[in-house]
């Protein structure tokens, strides 16, 4: 590790090819550091859960905004309320399990106990036993309830945030994430479960993976191995006002590739590949389910969250940091409560593309990891982000790095890092 | 339950299997004794595995029955919250030789080493048609820079018939406690 930074001034330096981002970003504490304060516990909102995860009274789920410990759970009157997972007493771990359904959040330590507002109702031996011991008289209950944070849900998405000022969910978002997420969460859904990757590397090279169409085609070759892909599918590449979040999306084209081209777009290209072909397509069988024919959307959410529909995949992925060199991708998957078996049938089937042992998604752990390797040392040196131009502009096409630049401003912005761009 | 909605419970035959009854020490099985059996379903087993580990994955859908097989990697998280999502679901055996083709043409992963260790293969239950055998693994697995570390820890749930003379695999769950991948999962288990 590297010695702490005394006081956080940066500044990072384009040059005229495109913008540049110092390796030293992914390796160094004090940029993972900082991360925690002005990104996941600043002015921003973190995803935290689905609502249909807590369908009940009482419910709960243990979960982290960047690598601080939450819980998220349902109230007595069916309000969802998400609180810092530490006792306020003598800070331990209020709960133990992943997830649940409780009456009160009881620490097991002293037994002090929450009821499901956060508020403190319990203190064992508050007034001694037979006059010895007991609380001061000084102590009031009141003032040590759970550490609340302020929750909003959108379409049973739930976000929080430790901030007070932050602005509104919705304007946070923007307006084209919020139709992103509408149009999804369109109706109840059901969760299929959860899928768990623990990848060796750091959370912002997973921000600039899910924002980055243009590895696409290139690393991810399950679709050009088995003769699927189109190269000139039509797509955008789309960011919020704001640029921290992006929308990339492809449509099914009404003049797909011919193999001419294809094989013209993938000739340097280490497998163009139609030799081999499904010996089960079943697995790429769906059906078309949103009317306005997008068959991919990855929308990234800064900070920690990717909504993804891949063919007839739903899924969240969440990202919880662990250290500058390790975090973990929370996959949610889920279909509509209301899918006939056939439909669970096709989800489930469709599952084996994504997640950590997905056909056309297990690349990109290694991805973030032979990065994470190469990086350990020379962090003064630069990584290039200039496919399509190098500036954070949307664009009506997927052969761009733009909102990759689009998250590094906006780091840039809260972390107070100066940008300076060399003409 | 129709086919479909007996394959999306996540809570299949095998489960059930395992807190049936144990069946007694003593049976016969297609003329085999019980000690006959147990022996040949070990031998599948480490037949199994060592297809795997010894990197002969072309030969892994071969334990598998021809008509109807279910292959799944499901974690003991979702299996107890009675949910469905596996990381692997192959619901055929064209499905299971696709899973090899891709790893080996399409799939970018580092090269690592699996070692498989089995113990605890329980016979649950015999019926005229299949066995149901429960048993215990652990997956170390060896990264290039030689380091060893367990990779995957769990049971297989399997339901073996026998197959014009040879016993194969009709399911095989496995179910995972260890549902943090490390980075990510490409070979079978």
């Amino acid at each position: 590790m590297n010695a702490p930074m005394e006081s956080f001034e940066q500044r990072w330096t384009s040059s005229p090819e495109g913008f540049r981002v110092p390796y030293e970003v992914f390796t160094d504490r004090a940029y993972y550091d900082k991360e925690q304060e002005k990104i996941f516990r600043g002015e921003t909102w973190s995803f935290v859960g689905l609502e249909a995860e807590l369908p009940n009274k009482g419910d709960f789920k243990a979960t982290a905004i960047g690598d601080t410990p939450v819980i998220v759970t349902r109230d007595q009157v069916g309000q969802i309320r998400v609180f810092k997972n530490r006792c306020a007493h003598r800070g331990a771990l209020l709960v133990r399990e992943p997830r649940g359904n409780v009456k009160s959040f009881d620490c097991v330590y002293h037994q002090w106990s929450f009821d499901l507002t956060g508020a403190l109702r319990g203190v064992p031996m508050r007034r001694g036993v037979r006059g010895q011991g007991g609380m001061p008289p000084e102590f009031d209950m009141a003032n040590f309830g759970l550490d609340a944070l302020r929750v909003e849900s959108l379409n049973g998405v739930i976000f929080a945030s430790f901030s007070s000022t932050v602005e509104p969910l919705l304007d946070y978002l923007g307006e084209e994430v919020v139709d992103t997420i509408q149009r999804i969460f369109n109706r109840p859904i059901r969760i299929m479960g959860d899928q768990r990757q623990y990848v060796h590397g750091n959370w912002k090279l997973y921000a600039e993976n899910t924002r980055d169409p243009y590895h696409g085609s290139l690393l991810h070759l399950f679709h050009n191995t088995f003769g699927l892909y189109r190269a000139t599918q039509a797509g955008v590449s789309h960011m919020d006002a704001s640029k921290r979040h992006s929308i990339l999306k492809v449509v099914a084209t009404a003049t797909p590739a011919s193999e001419s081209e294809n094989k013209e777009v993938y000739k340097d290209v280490r497998s163009y590949n139609t030799d081999f072909h499904l010996q089960d397509p079943s697995i790429l069988a769906g059906r078309k389910e949103f009317d306005d024919g997008s068959t991919l959307i990855i929308n990234a959410i800064f900070p920690n969250l990717l909504l993804q529909q891949i063919a007839n995949t739903l899924a969240v992925r969440q990202s919880v940091t662990y250290a500058p060199d390790a975090f973990e991708i929370v996959w949610t998957l889920f279909g509509y409560a209301d899918d006939d078996e056939e439909m669970q049938m096709i989800r489930m089937k469709q599952s084996n593309l994504i997640g950590p042992a997905g056909l056309i998604s297990m690349e990109d752990g290694e991805a973030v990891e032979i990065v994470q390797e190469a990086v350990v040392r020379d962090g003064k040196k630069t990584s290039l982000l200039a496919m399509g131009g190098g500036r954070a502009e949307n664009v009506e096409h997927m052969i761009t790095e733009a909102p990759i630049i689009g998250f590094w401003e906006n780091y840039c912005r809260y972390l107070g890092i100066t940008q300076v761009r060399v003409a | 339950m129709s086919p479909v909605s007996e394959a999306l419970s996540s809570t299949s035959t095998t489960d059930k299997a395992a807190k049936a009854l144990l069946p007694l020490d003593d049976f016969t099985w297609n003329s085999w004794s019980a000690m006959e059996t147990q022996w040949r379903v070990e031998r599948l087993l480490s037949r199994y595995v060592a297809c795997i580990d010894e990197d002969d994955l072309e030969n892994w859908p071969e334990f598998f029955t021809l008509d109807t097989c279910r292959y799944e990697i499901i974690t003991r998280e979702n299996v107890e919250r009675g949910m469905p999502l596996a990381l692997m679901f192959c619901t055929s055996r064209g499905m299971l030789v696709d899973r090899i083709v891709s790893l080996r043409e399409a799939n970018i992963y580092p090269q690592r080493w699996y070692r498989h260790i089995i113990s605890n293969v329980l016979i649950q239950s015999v019926d005229a048609e299949c066995l149901q055998v429960q048993s215990n693994y652990v997956v170390l697995q060896t990264r290039r820079n030689g380091q060893t570390d367990i990779f995957s820890a769990g049971k297989y749930l399997d339901r073996i018939v026998l197959s014009k003379g040879e016993l194969k695999f009709s399911e095989k769950r496995v179910v995972v406690d260890t549902h943090r991948v490390d980075t990510l999962l490409v070979a079978p288990i």
